[in-house]
């Protein structure tokens, strides 16, 4: 008896899943896992720094507009500083710029998830199953993308009021269109490879051997182009806040105050700076962890 | 859809299948966009100065609707049926008058024809647009090939950068920041307006960043799926010369992903953008897209909505077929 079958009839050998290697190759990545710190510190200083911040992002100094960052004011008698400036109404800057961030952060990556649960499974489901199926999945695809956007969110809009949520929704209902395309696209080529024509022959139902062996083989693509949606998304909200459909003043988010930073850039170079800083450095970090990612799930690649 | 005959023509069949499909998706945009828009609340005659009830009248025979004051003292079920009844009418006017090719006359520009508004707007945003794709591809492509062939080198991080550059800002903050570089400062192009030939390079330059960094990273996402199969460790083994394999081998696999993403886009990319046309004060297709939602212009909206669906079935299928030829193991069905 050879040594490997002692250790598993001692029960000393345990499998190590796809997910298990994957992790121990993301944890080699530095810069993946560097990333992936910065973004954890954007959120918790989006979502955690009100705490501490004193002040309030919708309140007005109107003796204090546009002042530049480093400008003192005393505060229940206290001399506090502003970080970040203020706006040319008055507001503090940084508190603006984390409440934006919960904003644009929610937005990006809810949106994004609904995008990809349901692009990624209606996609793979069309690929692999072919024919008329793909042909009438697709089809109506295709109906939904032609429709204006901007009618569906009036629509929403009328229907329910101006609503966060409702943002999250109409955008996740738009960006897992062209996600199912491209997961499709890849699913045609693996729906005749060998593995999976194997996994047929075993008489593996349908939708384990899309879910268990085709979508893994299609995350690479996936999660390039998920890193790709959420800067997307933001600026999407953008779009509709600028239209003024989505998020509404006092409130903000990175893109409207990029915006506004914008139209105030020669004279005030602070109000495009920070949100612009704020929104670069997660959006950077999100493509290299996703990149990270990418690379710790591709098999083939880590084999060479 | 249908069992042609033909089975030994499967690209007549993919072709004629598609034909098919192709009018049914645009019918359904139409419905759908048709009912969605008198869903919506408010009217195309609503404005600050209330309008003559006779006026009004003669206005909606115009367009072959129903009038307003059959239903506007109604209450409830039989609201609902007067209502029901008249816009069934008004569909089929439309449907009929859409299908005949006569995109009916706007709600907005009184005196125009939506016809007429589209041949105009259409071509400054075709030409804007085509040139950023030409911007895109060219910057995008290498970028993303020589990125996944020197994976984790200085080349592949800075290329990636930059392209996260393009992805991360904003039109509305690039393309003013190009304005102001190459308008006010150096005055080499015109800020704003389409009045002289080089008036299309700002904006397609500012449309195609965009896009480039886009097409940057699926092409290396792509590249990189490609280079890890067999086949091209077969190539590698026959002695076939590196620059070959990337470009003859590699490439048509790895460009799958790229084109999924820009065949669809095209339809977007061809028809103008409502930003970038605001930044730069172009007399494109984009702000008729936007506006005539906001201003309730019934015919105009079907009319772009209507280009759009067929510009978008037209680009999916060359898309379906670039794809099958590019990737032999995808199936045309």
């Amino acid at each position: 008896m050879n040594t490997a079958a002692v250790a598993v009839e001692a029960g000393d050998v345990h499998g190590r899943s796809l997910w298990q290697d994957a992790w121990a190759r993301l944890r080699r990545n530095r810069l993946a896992v560097l990333c992936m710190i910065v973004l954890t510190a954007v959120f918790a200083t989006c979502f955690l720094g009100p705490l501490l911040c004193p002040w309030q992002p919708g309140v007005q100094n109107l003796k204090l507009k546009a002042v530049p960052p480093g400008s003192t004011e005393v505060l229940d008698g206290v001399e506090r500083t502003h970080w970040f400036g203020t706006d040319t109404l008055g507001r503090d800057l940084l508190a603006r710029t984390l409440q934006g961030g919960r904003v644009s952060l929610m937005v990006g990556f809810v949106a994004t998830l609904v995008a990809l649960i349901i692009g990624v499974s209606y996609g793979a489901v069309a690929g692999y199953f072919g024919g008329r199926v793909d042909d009438a999945m697709m089809r109506a695809v295709d109906v939904l993308r032609a429709l204006p956007f901007m009618i569906f969110v009036i629509l929403l809009v009328a229907m329910f009021g101006r609503d966060l949520l409702l943002i999250f929704l109409a955008i996740g209902a738009v960006e897992w269109l062209t996600m199912a395309r491209i997961v499709r696209a890849q699913v045609l080529g693996l729906a005749h490879q060998e593995f999976v024509d194997a996994a047929r022959s075993l008489g593996l139902p349908a939708h384990r051997i899309i879910f268990r062996h085709i979508i893994p083989n299609v995350l690479g693509p996936v999660i390039v182009y998920a890193t790709l949606t959420v800067p997307a998304v933001m600026l999407l909200e953008a779009a509709l806040s600028f239209l003024g459909l989505g998020v509404q003043p006092p409130d903000s988010s990175w893109g409207t105050l990029i915006d506004d930073g914008a139209k105030n850039m020669e004279s005030q170079w602070w109000l495009l700076a920070f949100p612009a800083a704020f929104f670069s450095v997660s959006l950077f970090c999100l493509n290299f962890a996703g990149d990270g990612l990418r690379d710790a799930l591709d098999v083939k690649a880590s084999k060479d | 859809m249908t069992n042609w005959p033909a089975t030994e023509f499967p690209m007549l069949r993919f072709t004629l299948n598609r034909l098919i499909q192709s009018v049914i998706v645009v019918f359904a945009v139409f419905t759908i966009t048709f009912f969605m828009i008198r869903l919506a609340p408010g009217d195309p005659f609503a404005g600050e100065k209330a309008m003559p009830d006779d006026v009004r009248k003669v206005m909606e025979a115009r367009y072959g609707m129903q009038s307003a004051s059959e239903y506007k003292d109604l209450q409830g079920f039989k609201r609902f049926k007067v209502r029901a009844s008249g816009l069934t009418n008004e569909y089929f006017y439309t449907l009929r008058r859409f299908a005949s090719g006569d995109f009916m006359p706007s709600f907005k520009y009184q005196g125009l024809w939506n016809a007429k508004i589209i041949r105009d707007a259409y071509p400054v945003s075709l030409t804007i647009g085509l040139a950023a794709l030409a911007v895109a591809l060219a910057l995008g492509l290498p970028a993303g090939i020589i990125a996944a062939v020197r994976r984790n080198s200085w080349v592949d991080y800075s290329a990636m950068s930059l392209a996260l550059v393009g992805i991360c800002l904003p039109t509305f903050v690039m393309g003013p920041v190009f304005a102001l570089i190459f308008g006010l400062k150096l005055r080499w192009l015109n800020v704003a307006g389409w009045f002289e030939r080089t008036d299309w390079i700002l904006p397609a330059v500012t449309m195609g960043l965009i896009y480039a960094a886009y097409i940057a990273r699926l092409t290396r996402g792509g590249m990189l799926e490609v280079l890890n199969q067999d086949y091209i460790r077969t190539a590698r083994a026959k002695g076939v010369p590196p620059a070959r394999i990337v470009i003859v081998h590699a490439l048509r696999g790895g460009l799958v992903p790229v084109v999924a993403f820009l065949g669809p886009a095209l339809a977007g990319i061809t028809t103008g953008s409502f930003i970038i046309e605001k930044i730069f004060n172009l007399p494109g297709l984009g702000q008729h897209f936007i506006n005539s939602i906001f201003d309730r212009d019934y015919s105009l909206i079907l009319a772009t909505t209507v280009l759009f669906a067929t510009l978008l079935v037209t680009v999916n299928f060359f898309t379906d077929l670039l794809i099958a030829w590019l990737n032999p193991r995808v199936r045309l069905t």
